[in-house]
């Protein structure tokens, strides 16, 4: 009887644990709590294209990936844990998926030599990888969003926003403070006036902070948000008859989510975006084809093409391309979270590379290397059309200010190396 | 008149409306409160969970369809019907009212008599349950609450008002949102058939018997069982009213049951115990806190509301431990 509950304890656990073999993509996916509904469609995106891989191409290289999904129901200390908890497994990338747990991590991937790869949130001065030798935020930092804001409303402008006012309308914490430091150098630059207005977690109630909007009449508002506090905001900046196309988020807050509830008023809202929107590219036929219609997909299938499913995508694919990158530098198909750092700090993402995975102009092209995190910055704008309840891009993907980043993200890093006693430098 | 003092008027105003919000969330912690001692800590978690049934139920979801897709191979997620805002309001308060049958039968029976933190805690279980339940049956998309409620600023008022400003251009009329304003009506409503309902009938009656003392009102023949599925389900209907209110503002979705977090300071300052007292605390937090806001805010780095709100309890409960409408306990040796 012992010896038969010892055979099944062990194939239990050897049922339950990853195939050695595999490639360990670690998703810290939040499916539950109160910001779901944008975790969601972003991990079913992540899981799909690579079961995609698995499905049409027999993995990536011949091995097969596997994705650990871990809860985290975007609280840091979950988050944490489910790194402890799966770091073991071989995985070769994480997604944190959170600001707050990028901040735990950082130090803890340093320690351990596994790559973090921060896309678009996360610690925007990460971008200087001679500091921050195992976090990458390709293609696109919170201080590069602050940038294409304003070079947008420059282009709005006949290239002046001298005089103008700009609020910013932001979460009260590291993640909406993020790009005041940017935003403040950017009006002494272009010499707009610069208001900050902070709202609390959840954000249900920003009735103050849209009467203060009302009272200054802002000419443009940027807005940082994350979860209901976008939804609220869109249906407030109606209800004052704030100008739509006058009002832009972060990409955090340009999903359908956050303008479905408020319906026909929310047309013209604007957002900042890093990759491209909707499903009419070649690669969801085959997400279509060998996952969704064959009872594979992560979700129930509903989410493909909307922004965070594309997102979650796109994060897999540039995960995928790197994978890709260091099996061919080591030689080796089973590779390791060394072999895969190494191929992240040199991934070039070309047109034809995302071409070829189904992905035509999905992305901007950019070019990662060791003093340079996060590629060029290149932003665009999308916009939405109520009565087609639909993103569409309206600018082409256009590079951030580095005349005024460069310096910030130079200074921001170099105080968190002397806080952290790293030495600056390259292999 | 000056400008600054007709901008804080307008908060003034808006405060006093954002407050009748918090007083409708905060009700239902009172009738629950009132008639057995519990705080219901699921209280914000029903008002999600009303809000999504009646979308759900408007536009013909299927409940557990992933479930049931996934364990019969089957792809249905909508019955091909829409049901009219009236109608589902009334599924809707049928199947709180079921919940609430659930509940007594199930959890709150078995307590009777117990400590009121072992009571608390079985909220704190009861909320996460239903949260996950209200995930498998309706999913957690985010949805759009039509059930034809006004939005956005009142263009009457601001025409009318427009002339406080005695042409000063900086001001061009108070801005009220329409969608507070039938809160505040609806708010009205509900307190005084709730009044009216506990001192003019039977059964409010016997409540109020249960509230002051359960032996007492058993021995004199009420139902301990049946008052307390009536007090679940009155607590329902006012969640139900809570979350199409602020699921208006927001859409539908799992953060709508931290709407708690508003009313506890307003059930710390009017008391655990009074529905009027729900109502006036709702107010002074929601006149207090934009206020402070807008006088201080901006010095102090602004999103002042959240904290504020509690301060002012604080300081309110130093002073009167039981809130301002609450009852004094007296305990004699």
């Amino acid at each position: 009887m012992k010896m038969k509950l010892g055979t099944m304890a062990v194939a239990a656990v050897m049922a339950a644990s990853p195939v050695m073999a595999d490639l360990v993509f670690p998703s810290l996916s939040y499916r539950t709590g109160p910001f779901a509904a944008g975790g969601i469609p972003f991990a079913d995106g992540y899981a799909d294209y690579f079961t995609l891989l698995n499905e049409r191409d027999n993995g990536i290289g011949g091995e097969l990936a596997n994705v650990i999904e871990c809860e985290t129901a975007y609280n840091t200390e979950k988050g944490v844990e489910c790194y402890e908890a799966t770091k073991s497994q071989n995985p070769l990338v994480y997604q944190p998926l959170s600001t707050g747990i990028t901040y735990q991590l950082i130090p803890k991937a340093d320690a351990d030599g596994i790559p973090l790869h921060t896309m678009g949130y996360g610690r925007t001065s990460a971008k200087n990888g001679k500091v921050f030798k195992n976090t990458f935020n390709y293609p696109v930092n919170y201080w590069d969003g602050a940038s294409a804001g304003v070079n947008h409303f420059l282009s709005l402008n006949d290239g002046s926003l001298e005089g103008k006012k700009i609020t910013l309308l932001h979460f009260n914490g590291a993640y909406g403070k993020e790009p005041i430091p940017t935003l403040t150098a950017l009006s002494e630059k272009h010499g707009f006036s610069l208001n900050t207005i902070a709202v609390d977690y959840p954000g249900q109630e920003q009735k103050s902070q849209w009467l203060q909007i009302r009272r200054e009449k802002p000419d443009y508002v940027l807005f940082w948000g994350w979860g209901v506090m976008n939804q609220v905001a869109v249906q407030e900046a109606a209800n004052i008859r704030f100008p739509m196309e006058n009002f832009m988020g972060i990409w955090w807050s340009g999903s359908e989510n956050d303008v479905l509830p408020a319906g026909d008023s929310a047309n013209g809202y604007k957002a900042l975006a890093f990759h491209n929107v909707g499903a009419d590219f070649p690669v969801f036929d085959d997400i279509r084809k060998y996952v969704v219609d064959a009872g594979k997909a992560a979700g129930a299938g509903d989410q493909v093409g909307t922004v965070l499913y594309n997102r979650g995508l796109y994060a897999a694919f540039l995960a995928a391309e790197a994978a890709k990158d260091a099996q061919a530098a080591s030689g080796v198909s089973d590779i390791t979270a060394a072999h895969m750092r190494d191929a992240m700090e040199a991934l070039n993402i070309t047109e034809a590379r995302m071409a070829a995975a189904g992905l035509p102009n999905f992305g901007p092209e950019f070019q990662v290397t060791c003093e340079n995190h996060g590629g060029r910055g290149d932003v665009a704008v999308a916009q939405w059309d109520a009565s087609a309840k639909s993103w569409s891009l309206i600018t082409e993907f256009a590079p951030a200010d580095a005349s005024v980043l460069n310096p910030l993200i130079e200074a921001d890093s170099a105080a968190y190396a002397a806080e952290n006693n790293i030495k600056e430098g390259c292999k | 008149m000056p400008t600054d003092l007709l901008y804080g008027a307008e908060v003034v105003l808006n405060g006093l409306m954002a407050g009748v919000l918090y007083a409708l969330v905060a009700l239902g912690f009172v009738l629950i409160y009132k008639a057995s001692g519990i705080f219901n800590y699921a209280q914000g978690v029903m008002a999600l969970f009303a809000a999504l049934t009646l979308v759900g139920i408007m536009e013909g979801q299927v409940p557990f369809s992933h479930l049931i897709n996934a364990a019969f191979g089957t792809d249905i997620h909508h019955f091909g019907w829409h049901v009219p805002a009236f109608a589902a309001i009334l599924l809707t308060l049928a199947v709180m009212v079921g919940f609430a049958y659930l509940v007594q039968r199930f959890v709150f029976r078995h307590l009777v008599g117990q400590e009121p933190i072992i009571l608390f805690m079985a909220t704190i279980g009861l909320a996460y349950f239903l949260e996950g339940v209200g995930d498998l049956m309706w999913g957690s998309e985010i949805k759009k609450m039509a059930v034809g409620l006004p939005q956005g600023g009142s263009l009457w008022v601001e025409e009318n008002t427009q002339w406080l400003g005695f042409g000063n251009e900086d001001f061009y009329g108070f801005f009220i949102d329409k969608l507070d304003m039938v809160a505040t009506v609806i708010a009205v409503v509900l307190v005084l058939a709730l009044v009216a309902f506990s001192q003019y009938t039977k059964q409010g009656r016997a409540m109020r018997a249960v509230a002051d003392d359960h032996q007492a009102a058993l021995s004199v023949g009420v139902s301990l069982n049946f008052i307390w599925i009536l007090v679940w389900s009155l607590a329902g209907f006012v969640a139900l009213v809570a979350g199409i209110m602020w699921g208006a503002k927001s859409g539908v979705q799992f953060s709508l049951s931290l709407i708690a977090l508003k009313a506890l300071p307003v059930l710390m300052l009017g008391g655990f115990t009074s529905i009027p007292g729900a109502i006036v605390g709702g107010l002074i937090i929601g006149v207090g806190e934009k206020l402070f806001e807008f006088s201080f805010g901006p010095m102090l780095g602004g999103a002042t509301e959240n904290w504020f709100a509690y301060v002012l309890a604080l300081v309110f409960l130093v002073f009167r431990p039981q809130g301002l409408f609450g009852e004094k306990i007296i305990e004699r040796v």
